[in-house]
C-alpha cells in the first residue's frame, strides 16, 4: 500500500427529487489510497450505491466534491469523458445486465483494454484476463446468455480491470451471486486490483467478505458514515450501536437454527442520535 | 449404462436442436406470409420483363371478360388487367419499402435522440411527434398530398410524413429503457461518446423489434399508397397502380373483373407482410423461443414417462 490517494471525496451530499427531495447521502467523505480496498456497509437504502455513483461519476452529487488522482470527476454528460477519468471503473451488481447481449465478451473486454491504450498504457489481449479471472480463454468469442451468472460477474470484472483502472468502484459485485461464488469472486477481485496497485471502493451487506478482503471499512446508515476505521478493528470492537447491531445480524452456521432477532424501531431511531465514530 | 443411454440422447437432442429452424419460422401463418411476400417482391422487380401487355398499350377489345387471352380481362380502354396487375406491383411495392425504410431511419433518429439525450431535447422532439400523431393518418396524407400536388412521388412524402412519428415512440421507450442499463453505463466509463454509445450498445438491441414494426408496417404503407391513389392523389393515369385502378373500376361497375383483381392483389400482400411480421416478432423475441422449446421438451418428457 502506498501513501498515494487517489480517491477523495468529501461531503458528498446526493439528494433525489421528490416533494420532499430524498437525501440519500448526508455529508460523507473518503479517502482511497493506491493499492488500498475500503468497503463501505450498510443496509440498503443506506446510501452505499448513491456513494458510488457519485464517486464514479455517473450522477452529480448535490454537494461535495469528488476528486480522482488530483483531478475533479465530472459527471457523464453529453460529452465523452476525459481520458484521465477512465481510470475509474465500476463493477455492477446486476451480471445480468452489466454486458451487451449483442456482442461477443471478448469484443466487451477490448473495450477496456482500448481505453487503456487511449491512456498511453501498453495493451492486451482479451485472452489473458480471461484467463486473469479463471474463464476459459475460448470463451472470448461466445455471446453473454452463454455463461452463469458468476461467469458474466468475472467478464464484467474482466472489462474493468482491462482498462487499468487506478480506482475500481464495486457496487455489491457479488451479492448476485451464489454463496460458494461470493468469496472466490470477492478475493479474485482484491488479488487482481492490489496486482494492479490501484484503489478499490468495496460496497456489499456482506460482512464475512468483508471482513476478509477490506483494509478499511466504513459503516453507513440513513445516509451518513456511522463508523469507519481498521476493518479488524471495528470487528473487534464496534464502537457505534449500528455496528454492534449490524455484526449481530450476521447468523451462525452453529446448527442452532437461531435467527438473529431484527432491531426494534425504538432502536433505530437512537442510532442517528448516537454521533459517528472516527478513527 | 442409463447414464450412457442419458448423454446420447442428450448429445442427439443437441444435434436436432441446432440443425432445427427455430419453432416462430415454422409456423403455417409464418411460411405463408413469407412465401406471398417473397412471390410479390419478385413479381415487383422482374414484371416488366414478361408480363404480356405493355401495361398501357389499348390494344385489345375492351371490357373483355377473364379468359384465355386475357388472364383477368381487360379494362374500359382495352388493357390488359393482368398486365397492369404486375407492372402495379413493380410500382408500389418498392415504393411501399422505401417509405417504411426512410420512415424508420427518420423516427429510430428522432426517437434515440430523444431518449436517449432526455430533457428539453426530448421534450422538443416528442411534442413535435405528438403534433403530426394528432391528426388522423389519412387526412393529413391527403392534406399534405394535395398541398404538394398529386403525385405518386407526392404520395410517398406525404405517407413518410405520417409513418415516421410510430417509430419515434417506439425507439424512444425502447431506448429510455435500455439508456440506464449497466452496460450502458460501463461504456460510457469506458470512454464512450454519446453517440458511439447509442450505435454500439443501444441500437443493436432495439434492431428486433423495430424490424417487426417495419414488417407490420409494409402493409400499412401498401394501403395508404393505394388509399392516396384511390383518392387520385398518388399516381396519375396512365400509371398502372392498384388504387388507382380500383378507383377506375367504379366507374364500370358491372364488370365486376376491374376491381376484384386490384383488391385481391392488396389484400394478399398487406396480409403477407402482416404474417410475416407476426412470426417475425416470435423469432427475434428470444425468451419467447426459449419458453417455447421448453414447453416442447416438457411436454416430450411427459408422454416419455407416460410410454
Amino acid at each position: 500500500m502506498s501513501d498515494r490517494i487517489v480517491l477523495d471525496a468529501h461531503d458528498l451530499v446526493v439528494r433525489y427529487p421528490g416533494s420532499p427531495p430524498v437525501v440519500a447521502v448526508d455529508g460523507v467523505s473518503l479517502r482511497i489510497s493506491a493499492g488500498e480496498t475500503v468497503a463501505l456497509v450498510g443496509e440498503s437504502g443506506s446510501g452505499k450505491s448513491s456513494v458510488a455513483r457519485a464517486v464514479a461519476g455517473i450522477d452529480r452529487p448535490a454537494e461535495g466534491e469528488v476528486r480522482f488522482d488530483g483531478g475533479a470527476v465530472t459527471a457523464l454528460g453529453i460529452r465523452r469523458r476525459a481520458r484521465e477519468l477512465t481510470a475509474i471503473q465500476m463493477v455492477f451488481q446486476d451480471p445480468s445486465t452489466s454486458l451487451n447481449p449483442r456482442r461477443r465478451v471478448g469484443d466487451q473486454v477490448s473495450d477496456g483494454i482500448t481505453a487503456a491504450r487511449a491512456r498511453g498504457l501498453e495493451g492486451s489481449r482479451p485472452e489473458e484476463w480471461f484467463e486473469r479471472v479463471g474463464l476459459d480463454t475460448a470463451a472470448v468469442s461466445r455471446f453473454p446468455h452463454q455463461f452463469s451468472g458468476g461467469q458474466k460477474q468475472r467478464i464484467a470484472i474482466a472489462r474493468a480491470l482491462a482498462a487499468r483502472p487506478h480506482l475500481l468502484v464495486a457496487d455489491e459485485p457479488i451479492s448476485a451471486l451464489d454463496a460458494s461464488t461470493q468469496t472466490s469472486v470477492a478475493a479474485l477481485m482484491r488479488d487482481l486490483v492490489s496486482e494492479l496497485g490501484a484503489g478499490m471502493l468495496f460496497i456489499s451487506h456482506d460482512l464475512a467478505v468483508v471482513q476478509r478482503i477490506a483494509d478499511r471499512t466504513l459503516v453507513m446508515y440513513g445516509g451518513r458514515v456511522m463508523e469507519s476505521g481498521d476493518t479488524a478493528a471495528i470487528w473487534a470492537a464496534p464502537r457505534h450501536p449500528y455496528t454492534r447491531a449490524l455484526l449481530g445480524a450476521i447468523p451462525k452456521p452453529d446448527g442452532a437454527g437461531r435467527v438473529p432477532v431484527s432491531p426494534t424501531a425504538a432502536e433505530r431511531a437512537t442510532w442517528t442520535d448516537v454521533p459517528p465514530v472516527e478513527d | 449404462m442409463s447414464t450412457d443411454n442419458r448423454t446420447d440422447a442428450l448429445a442427439s437432442a443437441g444435434r436436432r436442436t441446432r440443425l432445427r429452424w427455430p419453432r416462430a419460422w415454422r409456423s403455417p401463418l409464418g411460411i405463408v406470409g413469407a412465401v406471398i411476400a417473397i412471390a410479390w417482391v419478385i413479381v415487383a422487380f422482374t414484371a416488366s420483363w414478361w408480363v404480356p401487355f405493355e401495361p398501357n398499350a389499348q390494344v385489345l377489345p375492351r371490357l373483355q371478360e377473364p379468359g384465355v387471352d386475357t388472364l383477368l380481362g381487360t379494362d374500359g380502354t382495352g388493357r390488359d388487367i393482368f398486365s397492369r396487375l404486375m407492372t402495379g406491383a413493380t410500382v408500389t411495392i418498392p415504393l411501399a419499402l422505401m417509405l417504411v425504410v426512410a420512415a424508420m431511419v427518420i423516427g429510430t433518429v428522432v426517437g434515440a435522440v430523444a431518449g436517449y439525450f432526455g430533457r428539453w431535447v426530448d421534450e422538443t422532439l416528442m411534442r413535435i411527434t405528438d403534433l403530426v400523431m394528432a391528426f388522423p393518418t389519412v387526412i393529413l396524407a391527403m392534406v399534405i398530398a394535395a398541398s404538394l400536388g398529386p403525385s405518386l412521388f407526392n404520395a410517398v412524402i406525404a405517407a413518410i410524413v405520417v409513418s415516421w412519428p410510430q417509430y419515434a415512440r417506439v425507439t424512444r421507450s425502447l431506448v429510455l429503457g435500455l439508456r440506464g442499463q449497466n452496460y450502458v453505463i460501463a461504456g460510457r466509463l469506458l470512454g464512450r461518446s454519446p453517440l458511439t454509445s447509442l450505435t454500439v450498445d443501444i441500437l443493436p438491441n432495439i434492431v428486433g423489434p423495430m424490424l417487426v414494426l417495419a414488417t407490420l408496417d409494409i402493409g400499412a404503407a401498401i394501403l395508404l399508397l393505394s388509399g392516396l391513389s384511390f383518392l387520385g392523389l398518388g399516381a396519375q393515369p396512365p400509371t398502372a397502380e392498384w388504387g388507382s385502378m380500383i378507383s377506375w373500376a367504379i366507374q364500370n361497375f358491372d364488370a365486376w373483373w376491374l376491381g376484384v383483381f386490384p383488391g385481391l392483389a392488396i389484400l394478399t400482400v398487406v396480409a403477407a407482410f402482416n404474417f410475416l411480421g407476426d412470426a417475425l416478432r416470435d423469432i427475434l423475441d428470444p425468451t419467447g423461443e426459449v419458453a417455447h422449446e421448453n414447453q416442447a421438451d416438457r411436454a416430450a418428457s411427459a408422454t416419455g414417462a407416460a410410454a
